[in-house]
């Protein structure tokens, strides 16, 4: 279980997270969800220790870390793929940094690529293939990672209608195939209704939990469900008080 | 490109049409200013007192490159790992770009005699600075997110520069090589200059002495053609290396 208790940050008057506490359970997803600017960015930095936090806990197994830095890997909007690697390469990379590659993990890696429909594209260059592709080669990347944490930060959100669609299913897998705890930020409040298990919806700065639904209804869902589509708009309509809140 | 190319290459007759035009018309000694198919000629003809000259200014800009990339490379790594060592070092590296490397030359002459080893300094000495510069802008140009990543993946510094800073920098390198090998040949022709035996500057001002200007021009054609030689050299050796762009 991934468990934040507490969290402060501050950047000078700006006050981002007073005392922000979140858990996830062992093979969970959870998504969260909030206007622009509300601190989600911060908070991930925070996980990934990129920025310091002032005070509070995180905890991974009942361990207290400092932040998650080998712990989780992160996968981002941008594929962050090395132009001048190939995408096999490029998936072998946190095996590569870390104790060599071996036989096996390459094996590992050509199974990935079959399993998320990259075969055969494994020795052309990121600028060579479609940004979908990319992105599913990051995720093999995130896969080669060997954390059972991920962290998602809008995963996909710079990639086309059909493509995501495409690439939820994907996003589903390292779930139920390859039993992963997941954490996604996402601006896309259909995408969070799809995937996750808990979706969380936050408030502006300083950044609290305004409302958290449980979904229990079976993986894959769709959108047109009586039930999603309520609390899609009750979500939006929650998100859009906040934008109004924070106007006035 | 083409056309570029076409109007660059009418543009280079006219000139030359107009010198030869010149020098014709108004039979301006050859002691003033030859004639361009004079110089060309010269410069065909007299190959043979060229070339070992040509080949000795060649050398010792090759050996400034060279001297110049083992030490700015792990001067451009050392600012870079350590921002204090790049604010220590980088005001003396502006103000060595302020002192004229004509009035360095007859020092390193004295210094270092008149052989080849001052002039390969002070090509390397010309070399050195846009290489550090841009090699530092390539690092310092890495994206943050992907210094995360490798964090994430437990990266160190020399692994992180090894898959990363290094193959990102490659570009920025490439261009200050560039600048680099277009000026080194002021540096290694000023050195011969102010006191050699041999090379094309040494060529140049003998044949000055002499007045025979047709052969410093001749000196000079080959010398611009060594440098676009260079040019291209570094823009294939570019090519081949950056193949994702």
């Amino acid at each position: 279980m991934l468990a934040v208790a507490e969290l402060y940050k501050r950047f000078a008057a700006l006050e981002v997270l007073s005392g922000f506490s979140l858990t996830v359970p062992r093979n969970g997803f959870t998504a969260l969800v909030g206007p622009s600017g509300c601190g989600k960015s911060t908070f991930f930095d925070l996980l990934t220790g990129v920025v310091a936090k002032d005070r509070g806990q995180i905890s991974w197994l009942g361990e207290e870390v400092d932040h998650l830095c080998g712990v989780a890997s992160y996968m981002q909007q941008k594929d962050l793929l090395l132009p001048w690697l190939s995408l096999m390469d490029n998936a072998l990379l946190p095996v590569r940094v870390g104790k060599g590659v071996r036989k096996g993990e390459e094996e590992k890696a050509r199974a990935l690529f079959r399993r998320l429909g990259l075969e055969g594209f494994e020795g052309y260059i990121p600028g060579k293939v479609s940004g979908g592709m990319r992105q599913r080669c990051a995720l093999v990347r995130t896969l080669m990672f060997e954390r059972e944490l991920v962290l998602l930060d809008e995963p996909l959100s710079a990639l086309d209608a059909i493509t995501r669609r495409s690439l939820h299913s994907v996003l589903l897998l390292l779930q139920t195939e390859f039993k992963k705890t997941l954490l996604m930020i996402t601006h896309d409040v259909e995408e969070a209704l799809l995937l996750a298990d808990e979706v969380v919806v936050l408030s502006q700065a300083p950044m609290k939990i305004r409302e958290r639904f449980r979904l229990t209804s079976a993986k894959p869902r769709k959108i047109t469900d009586p039930e999603l589509m309520g609390m899609k708009e009750h979500i939006l309509e929650e998100l859009q008080e906040e934008l109004n809140h924070d106007a006035v | 490109m083409m056309r570029s190319r076409w109007v660059s290459l009418a543009l280079i007759l006219v000139i030359l049409i107009v010198w030869e035009g010149y020098c014709r018309l108004f039979q301006v000694p050859d002691y003033i200013l030859p004639t361009p198919s004079a110089i060309l000629e010269i410069s065909v003809t007299r190959t043979s007192l060229l070339l070992p000259h040509a080949a000795v200014t060649a050398l010792e800009i090759l050996l400034g490159i060279l001297l110049s990339l083992m030490v700015s490379i792990p001067l451009a790594v050392m600012m870079f790992s350590h921002p204090s060592i790049e604010e220590a070092v980088s005001p003396f590296l502006v103000a060595s770009q302020s002192i004229p490397v004509f009035a360095l030359a007859p020092l390193l002459v004295i210094w270092l005699g008149y052989g080849i080893a001052s002039k390969v300094l002070m090509a390397a000495i010309i070399i050195f600075f846009p290489i550090t510069v841009s090699l530092l802008e390539g690092f310092k140009n890495c994206g943050s997110e992907y210094v995360v990543l490798f964090r994430l993946m437990g990266a160190g510094f020399w692994t992180r520069m090894r898959l990363l800073y290094w193959p990102w920098a490659l570009p920025y390198f490439f261009a200050g090589l560039k600048v680099g090998v277009t000026v080194a040949t002021i540096g290694a022709v000023i050195g011969e200059w102010v006191g050699s035996q041999q090379g094309l500057g040494y060529l140049m001002i003998q044949s000055n002495a002499r007045l025979r200007v047709d052969m410093v021009f001749a000196a000079i054609l080959w010398l611009s053609l060594m440098g676009l030689g260079m040019w291209k050299l570094v823009n294939v050796l570019e090519r081949r290396v950056i193949r994702w762009k």
